[in-house]
Formats: structure tokens, C-alpha cells, sequence
């Protein structure tokens, strides 16, 4: 489709046109089965080994720490339950935040089901976590502290660095699960250098194919498998190994990671030009996303309209975006991002999440503008009985 | 041996000199339920109904299924056919039995017997006994009980013997197409579609009519329509769906009527539709999934005023049902899960905080008369999307 606009790069991305060639190159070419004792296998497997490290350069860790999986929700599940499993002397006390996604926040739902002492810390009106909360959460018996480095609704940036430091002073056998699956590819993360032990990331939101992601496991660090089986990925993660999709993914790495600080103040100029947009148009619209967060989510509430029916309107226009929240009226499900950050209802309701990625322009950024500026007129909800 | 399907039907063996009307209707309507399962004979013969595979390796399984769906079928019986001969009959009898115990572990059984053939030399009772006294004979561990068995085997000595013990309940009613044509509002929701089931039940050949505002609801409103009307279309046949274009007149109404009005407003302009849509492809009547009193739009005076927008009769089969009734015939019928996806026309832009409960005909009729809705029902009607849906 030409001439589309697509904001919804945090749900998805389009991939690269050469990870789409390489994954059919490679589907037709090395078909072979890497466990297979044959050349066919072999050279299957030296294609996995070259993602591998492909993975490993971008975040400047070591190949062998690296697990690939089918993506961020399986690498979160395997981060946490795997290191539970395989740790039962650990602490019966975990720590998450109220704004993870739901592969952790589910997770972890379940965990307090199972008799473990869940906390959840709270957020700011930025979206941020509260370190004095966190340093009273913390004690000897913390065995996990999941966090979300981006908000996948808001952009919203905890500050890694500092939980690590915490978490050295009071209670250094705590391990940190970081789901970077927003951050990885679009800002420097870099788990040996903030002492992270775990890290989630995912294919298809750095434009390279769905159904492929991976784990960051540290050295020394124990998992059992959630998934048991032939005994692929180092024992942690069985079943033949998705390898036009495994390929695929180690070039979407390399190509994004070779762009990275440029695409990075791309973003931020679009953002702050679209924000600055906003606010001079809609003076009625809130930005949930604060100053700080990612560059490449700009979350924007718009009172007294449904922000589906906004949604479709500007699908109708070839403009694609996500809802903050589903709007249904069978179920209010609000985003329960916006509401940890104390978002109030009506806000959530109108709620808009513009994301971008490094192939998106100001001149597509005025565009959404000028197509906002046309249908919020006609969708707003018009207080008051008879008109 | 053969084996065969036999059919029941109920109410219409009721019917006078129109009843092979009727059963050449149901015999139409099984055929074309089972036409894609490979060749068969359909016989009817004495109040029942035959159908026997010309073919090896007919599924047997899924065409009980199938027949057991097709709307005037009480129940049906996979049988096997023998010659009446009564060492073959006794023969096949205890081949069935040793079947059943081995599959099911029945323990205990009784025989009983039929014999419409009245020259076949002994009684019914006598063949009960007989048979069943071969079958003790010869499988271990089996009893009689006659008060309450694990399995009855049926004997039925006809020109040919048919020899069946499972049976499985279809839904009754009437033939599809015997009672004419109606048009449904089909939204999506739980009910519309059991106010379907229920008129094809009757009888009545169904189109739907479903009305689109996009983009105030979205494209999977109207796959979920699409997919309720295919799990329809297995009980009541093809379904015509029109999709008729609703939102500039739901713009039009939430502009310019009474903000407590507007859903009723909004009923009646839908029924006018659907009646026109009605008329083009010769429906008689509406048919909607209203139950008195379940919300604003459903209440005494809210009814009288959708009727009122429209000349056909409008019938409304749930309209004694609580709401527990009519999910528990969604689940049978298998749409429940379907209409309770969360993208129903959700999104509330067009409903006021408190509709009119109780609206007065003449003060809804002043509204509306506001905005000449004419020409947009007649744009609405020309516009409408036709999709066929087969089963």
C-alpha cells in the first residue's frame, strides 16, 4: 500500500525488505534440520550460530548467553519461571512493577496464586517507578524484581541503573529481569554494564519476522526450560530451532543496532515536533508520554471521544495507530498503564498511542495532525440532552 | 448387512392430504444437507425416512451429525439393514450386542421388537425372548434387565429387518422453506441470532439484515456477523446477509433528535430498512431478538413504537425468555462464544445515558420529522452489500 501511514510500529513493524529476501534465501536454500548429523544440518546450524552472535555484538555480550525463543512473551514466562524453577531456595518474595506487559504481569498473577509474596510497585504520573517504594519493598527474602525498561503503552523509562544499585546495597542475591522487548534496537541497552541478569527481546519489533525472539541469560545464572523436549537452545528451550526466522531476526538486529543513535534522534525530532503539534492544535489533549520517555511512543489522550471511533476514522484515512485501551461496552477494559500513572477514566477513554519507527517523516507526522484536526470535530461526544 | 441412517420426523406426520408436501420438502432439504458426504439413496417409507450410502466408506459419524441439525428431524438411528430371514436377523443381532459390550461395556440389555411385517411367522414377544436368549448364550457376563438397561436393542421386522440401539435426539420443528421467508436483524449480540435458530426451526427460511456504521464500530463487528450468520447457516441453509451502510443516518439522528430518543429513533429507522429489504426479496415478516423488558429499547412502549415504523408483523420468538434461556440455546447451538467477542458495536457514541423507557408514538414521530430520512433510507437500501453465506 502506498501512501499509508503507519504509527503502530509498538504493536509491529514492517520488516526489512532484506530480512524478507535472507528468510526466503534461507528457507529455500537450508532447509536442514541443525540437529541433523549431515551437511544439511550442519550448515543450518552455522546459520543459527552467525545470528547468535549477530544478537550477542548488538548487545556486546558474550554468544553463549544468548536463548532464542518464539518472542518477548515466551522469553519473559522462561525468565521468570525458569529462574524460580530452578532456584526453589530463593526467596518466596518478587518484585514487579504496575506497568509491565501482561506476559509478566500475568505471570507473576499466577505466582501469587501459588503462594508466593508478590509486590507491585507504583508508578509517577510519568509512568516512572518510585526508588524509595522499591528500596522498602526490597528485603532478604527478594528472589526477582521484573521491570519493563519501555512502556509499550507510554515510552515511559525506569531507570535500570539505579534498581541494579539498589539491589547490590540490599539484597545482592535478588536477580533483575529486564523486559527490553520496546527498548532493544532503539536505545543503548547493555546488560553487563547495568548488571542485569535477565533481558527479554523480540524479532518483530526491529523489523525483522514475527515468531522470534530471545533471552539475555547471564553467565553462572540457572534456568530450567519451560518448554521440554529434544533438548535445542543449551537445554532451556526445545523444538527445532526456527531458523529462516532465527536468521532473519540476527540481520533485523544487525541493520537496526548499525543505525541506532541516528534513527534515535530521528525519532526525537518527530516526537517533539508531533507533541509540540499537538498541543498547539489540541488544547484540549493530554500527552500521557512525559519528556523522558522513548522517543519512539508518543501516547496522547483526547477528551469526550472514543478512541476507537478515532482509530477507525483515521484507518479510514490510511493512518494506522493503536487504542490506549479497548473500548468495549460489554467490558470496560482500561489500559491499566494509564491508570497506575492516575490517568483519570474519561482521559483513558480517548487514549491514542502514535508509535514510530526510523522510516516515518515529519511530513506523515503533519499529516496525522491535519487528519486528527479533521475528525475530532466530527467524533467528539457532545455533551447535554437536547441540541 | 447394510448399513443405514434411519430418520424420524414428528409434526409433520400430523399434517393432512398436504403432508408429502412436507416430507418431500424435509427429503429436499437432508439431501442437500449431505449431498457433499458422496452418493446416497433417500427412501421414505412408512412414516420414515431411509438413507442408505452408495458408496464404500461413508462417514457415518459426521452425517448423523449433520441430519441430526436439518430442522424437522426428531431423532436419528445408524442401523444395519438385513434381509428378514431370522437366522441372519438373529445372526446380526448378537454381532451388534458383542459390538456394543465391547465398545461401551454395557453390562446389562433387553431386546425389543417391532413386526410391522405381519407375515413374518413369529410374534414380536417371541422374537424379543428368542434373540435375546441367543445373545446371553453367547456373550460372557451380559444380563437381562428389563427395568433399566444399559442398552436396548430395537428389532424392527419390516420388508427388510432394521436392527439399531443408539439414537440421537435432532431438534424437531418444521421442514426449512415450509413457512415461507423472513428477514432478521442480526446485530450480534446473544439474542438475534437464537431468534433465528427459533423461526428456522419453524420452518421459515431466513435472510439477515445487519446495519454497518463504520467507522464507529469496527471491521470485526461485521466478521463476527459474518461468522455468526456461517454457524446459522449449518441449521437454517444458505443465508443471504445484507450489510446495509448505517452511519451517516446514525450521525444524522445524533444530530439532530432528542438525545433520550435516539435509540428508539435509531430501532425504527432499522425496521424501515429491513422492511424495505424485506420486500425486495419477498420476506414476509421481520424477525427480531427482543425480550420484553431487557433493556430501554425493549420495554412495552418501546416496542409499540418500533411496530409502529413498520407494516409486516414482526416476530419476536424470545420475547418470553429470560436471558439464562436464551444463552442456554446459544451455547447449544454453538453461537454464544461467537457473540460474546468483545467487538460489538461497541462503541457507545450514539446511546444517551438514559433512554426513554417509556416513549410516546406521536412525540417520537415529531422528532423524527425533523430530518427527511427518506432519501438516506433509500441511499442506505441502495447501498447495502450482499453476502452469501452457505453453511
Amino acid at each position: 500500500m502506498n501512501n499509508e501511514i503507519y504509527l503502530d510500529n509498538s504493536a509491529t513493524t514492517k520488516p526489512y525488505d532484506e530480512v524478507i529476501e535472507y528468510v526466503a534465501k534461507v528457507s529455500r536454500e537450508f532447509y536442514g534440520n541443525p540437529s541433523s548429523l549431515h551437511t544439511k544440518g550442519i550448515e543450518s546450524e552455522n546459520l543459527v550460530k552467525k545470528a547468535r552472535s549477530q544478537i550477542a555484538q548488538a548487545l556486546k555480550v558474550d554468544s553463549k548467553d544468548i536463548c532464542f525463543t518464539s518472542g518477548g512473551t515466551e522469553s519473559n514466562n522462561l525468565a521468570i519461571l525458569g529462574y524460580l524453577k530452578a532456584n526453589p531456595r530463593a526467596g518466596k518474595h518478587i518484585i514487579t512493577s504496575e506497568i509491565e506487559h501482561p506476559s509478566v504481569l500475568e505471570v507473576y498473577k499466577q505466582l501469587a496464586k501459588d503462594g508466593y509474596r508478590v509486590d507491585f510497585m507504583p508508578v509517577d504520573s510519568d509512568g516512572v517507578i518510585k526508588l524509595d517504594v522499591l528500596k522498602d519493598m526490597i528485603s532478604e527474602e527478594t528472589s526477582i524484581i521484573s521491570i519493563i525498561h519501555t512502556n509499550n503503552e507510554t515510552g515511559s523509562v525506569q531507570p535500570i541503573e539505579e534498581i541494579c544499585n539498589l539491589r547490590r546495597k540490599l539484597c545482592p542475591n535478588a536477580v533483575i529481569h529486564v523486559d527490553a522487548v520496546q527498548a532493544f534496537g532503539k536505545t543503548v541497552i547493555n546488560p553487563t554494564t547495568c548488571n542485569v541478569d535477565l533481558m527479554s527481546f523480540s524479532s518483530h519489533k526491529i523489523h525483522g519476522p514475527k515468531g522470534v525472539g530471545g533471552l539475555y541469560i547471564r553467565k553462572g545464572l540457572r534456568l530450567k526450560p519451560v518448554l521440554i523436549g529434544g533438548g535445542q537452545e543449551s537445554a532451556l528451550r526445545s523444538g527445532t530451532e526456527n531458523v529462516p526466522g532465527i536468521c532473519g531476526f540476527g540481520l533485523a538486529a544487525e541493520i537496526t543496532f548499525a543505525k541506532l543513535d541516528d534513527n534515535y534522534k530521528k525519532a526525537k525530532e518527530l516526537r517533539n515536533h508531533f507533541v509540540k503539534r499537538i498541543n498547539e492544535t489540541f488544547p484540549d489533549a493530554v500527552v500521557n508520554s512525559p519528556h523522558s520517555a522513548s522517543p519512539y511512543i508518543i501516547n496522547v489522550s483526547f477528551p469526550n471521544l472514543k478512541s476507537e471511533v478515532l482509530l477507525h476514522h483515521l484507518e479510514q484515512k490510511n493512518i494506522f495507530v493503536s487504542t490506549g485501551s479497548a473500548c468495549s461496552s460489554r467490558k470496560a477494559h482500561h489500559s491499566h498503564v494509564l491508570k497506575a500513572m492516575g490517568v483519570s477514566p474519561k482521559y483513558i477513554d480517548g487514549a491514542i498511542r502514535f508509535s514510530l519507527s526510523h522510516s516515518n517523516n515529519i511530513y506523515e507526522m503533519d499529516k496525522t495532525i491535519e487528519a486528527l484536526n479533521e475528525i475530532i470535530p466530527i467524533i467528539s461526544i457532545k455533551r447535554g440532552g437536547k441540541r | 448387512m447394510n448399513k443405514v441412517i434411519l430418520v424420524r420426523y414428528g409434526e409433520i406426520i400430523l399434517k393432512g392430504l398436504n403432508r408429502p408436501v412436507f416430507e418431500d420438502k424435509l427429503i429436499g432439504n437432508i439431501k442437500s444437507a449431505i449431498f457433499k458426504f458422496g452418493k446416497v439413496k433417500v427412501i421414505k417409507s412408512q412414516g420414515r425416512i431411509y438413507i442408505e450410502p452408495q458408496e464404500e466408506n461413508y462417514d457415518f459419524d459426521a452425517v448423523l451429525l449433520k441430519v441430526a441439525k436439518v430442522f424437522g428431524v426428531v431423532s436419528v438411528s445408524p442401523v444395519w439393514k438385513v434381509e428378514t430371514d431370522y437366522e441372519t436377523i438373529k445372526a446380526t443381532s448378537l454381532k451388534m450386542a458383542s459390538k456394543l459390550v465391547e465398545e461401551k461395556g454395557y453390562k446389562t440389555f433387553k431386546v425389543e421388537t417391532k413386526r410391522g411385517n405381519k407375515r413374518f411367522p413369529m410374534q414380536s414377544p417371541e422374537i424379543s425372548a428368542d434373540v435375546g436368549g441367543f445373545i446371553l448364550e453367547n456373550i460372557e457376563g451380559l444380563s437381562v434387565d428389563v427395568k433399566n438397561p444399559d442398552f436396548i436393542l430395537y428389532l424392527e421386522v419390516r420388508e427388510s429387518t432394521y436392527i439399531y440401539s443408539e439414537t440421537i435426539k435432532a431438534q424437531g420443528g418444521m421442514p426449512l422453506g415450509s413457512n415461507g421467508k423472513a428477514m432478521l436483524l442480526l446485530s450480534g449480540g446473544i439474542d438475534s441470532p437464537v431468534a433465528g435458530w427459533m423461526m428456522g426451526k419453524r420452518g421459515v427460511e431466513i435472510e439477515a439484515v445487519h446495519f454497518y456504521s463504520y467507522p464507529y464500530t469496527s471491521e470485526r463487528a461485521k466478521q463476527k456477523v459474518i461468522d455468526l450468520a456461517r454457524i446459522m447457516a449449518q441449521y437454517c441453509g444458505k443465508i443471504r446477509l445484507h450489510v446495509v451502510p448505517f452511519t451517516e443516518i446514525q450521525l444524522k439522528i445524533n444530530d439532530n433528535c432528542p438525545e433520550e430518543q435516539l435509540t428508539i429513533i435509531m430501532r425504527r429507522i432499522m425496521m424501515k430498512i429491513a422492511e424495505q429489504i424485506a420486500e425486495k426479496v419477498n420476506a414476509m415478516a421481520l424477525i427480531t431478538g427482543e425480550s420484553m423488558g431487557q433493556v430501554a429499547s425493549q420495554t412495552m412502549q418501546s416496542l409499540y413504537c418500533t411496530d409502529a415504523a413498520v407494516n409486516m408483523p414482526v416476530f419476536r420468538p424470545l420475547i418470553g425468555m429470560d436471558k439464562v434461556e436464551v444463552i442456554e440455546i446459544a451455547r447449544r447451538i454453538e453461537t454464544f462464544d461467537t457473540s460474546v467477542l468483545p467487538y460489538e458495536d461497541c462503541c457507545t457514541v450514539f446511546v444517551a445515558k438514559h433512554p426513554q423507557t417509556k416513549p410516546k408514538l406521536e412525540k417520537i414521530i415529531k422528532s423524527e420529522s425533523v430530518v427527511d430520512f427518506e432519501p438516506l433510507i433509500n441511499t442506505a437500501v441502495e447501498n447495502t452489500e450482499v453476502i452469501i453465506i452457505k453453511p
